[in-house]
């Protein structure tokens, strides 16, 4: 008995050790990969794509007409872009007093894509390069996470109508969590691809 | 004994006192520049004003003021405008004068003078 926990022993912590290997370089060999399932929110308990919108006063005003859009989607000249603009923001009026509006590009700035290291915002920040867009929506990354998605279920959907309504399909949305298991198109159900 | 539930209606009423108070401070902010004293008839007519591009207020805000509206692109609901339902409507100054500047600005191309908001207010007080 004592002989067999004797060999025994050591190639348990050997396997251990393979694996715990094997398992950080696949790890990291996501981390790379800019395409699914990235990087260690694999690993994690709570699966986190972006970090979300915690600033109380960037909530209250850019959470007003729709999502408080995590800042981590775009880099901080998108969202100065953004911000400068507020007078004619997708055709809406979203003006803001300019103590406001400081605070908020400045919040927008510290945590956007560029400057995150939260879930998905480093891949983004890779993907764009020097583009500044004013849309996550119109971005190649974006477009190629939901490539699959036809434009019935999307824009000829009186339930959703727009892809920058993340929450119609995303439940998580508010929390950061963006996993294509949690999604559900209204009028659909549940996504198998 | 002394029940701390007893004292719910006064808070009740002293919340309804205080928002009642805080609409007059919001409308007196506007009538106290402007030429003629408020008038609801002139808010209700200048409310269901049709303004540029056929945009109207109830595109967003639906046509009984005391239900949610909805934003015409967002879809996001939008709460009631009747303090009747909703009494924290036109209690803070702040936000009062945010939406005005931005929706006057959409919907009619311009900004609302001191008379039309002071206007408007009155009538949705009455809500
Ligand atoms: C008055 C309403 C309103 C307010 C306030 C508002 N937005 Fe928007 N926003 C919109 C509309 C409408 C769209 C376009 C939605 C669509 O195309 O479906 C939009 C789109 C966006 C988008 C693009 C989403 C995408 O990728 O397609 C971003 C980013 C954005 N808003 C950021 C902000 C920020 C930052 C603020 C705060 C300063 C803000 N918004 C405040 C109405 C608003
Ligand atoms: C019409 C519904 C719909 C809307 C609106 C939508 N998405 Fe998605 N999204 C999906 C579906 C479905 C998938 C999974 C696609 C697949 O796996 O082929 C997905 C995948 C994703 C992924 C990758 C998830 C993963 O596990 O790989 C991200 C990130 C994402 N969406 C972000 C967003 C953001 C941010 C918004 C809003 C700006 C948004 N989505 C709006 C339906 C939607």
């Amino acid at each position: 008995m004592k002989e067999i926990q004797k060999t025994f022993t050591p190639l348990v912590i050997f396997l251990t050790l393979v694996m715990t290997i094997g398992l950080t370089l696949q790890a990291c060999a996501y981390e790379d990969d800019d395409d699914d399932d990235e990087g260690f929110s694999r690993f994690l308990p709570a699966r986190m794509d972006f970090r979300p919108a915690d600033d109380p006063q960037y909530r209250e005003e850019c959470g007003a007409c729709h999502l408080a859009y995590p800042p981590g989607m775009l880099p901080a000249r998108s969202w100065q872009r953004i911000m400068s603009g507020l007078e004619d923001h997708f055709g809406e009026n979203a003006e803001l007093d300019a103590q406001t509006a400081r605070h908020i590009t400045e919040y927008l700035s510290a945590n956007a894509a560029d400057r995150s290291h939260t879930g998905r915002a480093p891949n983004i920040a890779r993907s764009l390069g020097v583009d500044a867009p004013l849309r996550f929506t119109e971005t190649r990354y974006f477009l190629r996470k939901h490539h699959e998605i036809p434009p019935r279920l999307v824009v000829n959907n009186p339930d959703v109508e727009s892809f920058s309504r993340c929450e119609a399909c995303h439940t998580g949305a508010e929390r950061g969590d963006y996993d294509e298991h949690q999604v559900r198109i209204p009028g659909v159900g549940r996504w198998d691809d | 004994m002394f029940k701390a539930r007893a004292l719910i209606p006064f808070f009740l009423l002293l919340g309804t006192t205080v928002a009642v108070a805080d609409r007059r401070a919001v409308l007196e902010h506007y009538s106290a520049t402007a030429e003629n004293a408020p008038s609801a008839e002139r808010g209700r007519m200048l409310w269901n004003k049709p303004g540029i591009r056929g945009r109207d207020c109830t595109q967003c805000h639906g046509n009984d003021l005391r239900q949610a509206g909805r934003h015409r692109r967002t879809r996001k609901p939008i709460d009631p405008m009747a303090p009747s339902v909703n009494p924290k409507r036109f209690t803070d100054l702040r936000k009062v004068e945010k939406w005005f500047h931005r929706n006057c600005k959409w919907t009619w191309g311009r900004e609302c003078t001191a008379q039309e908001k002071a206007d408007i207010l009155q009538w949705l007080n009455t809500l």
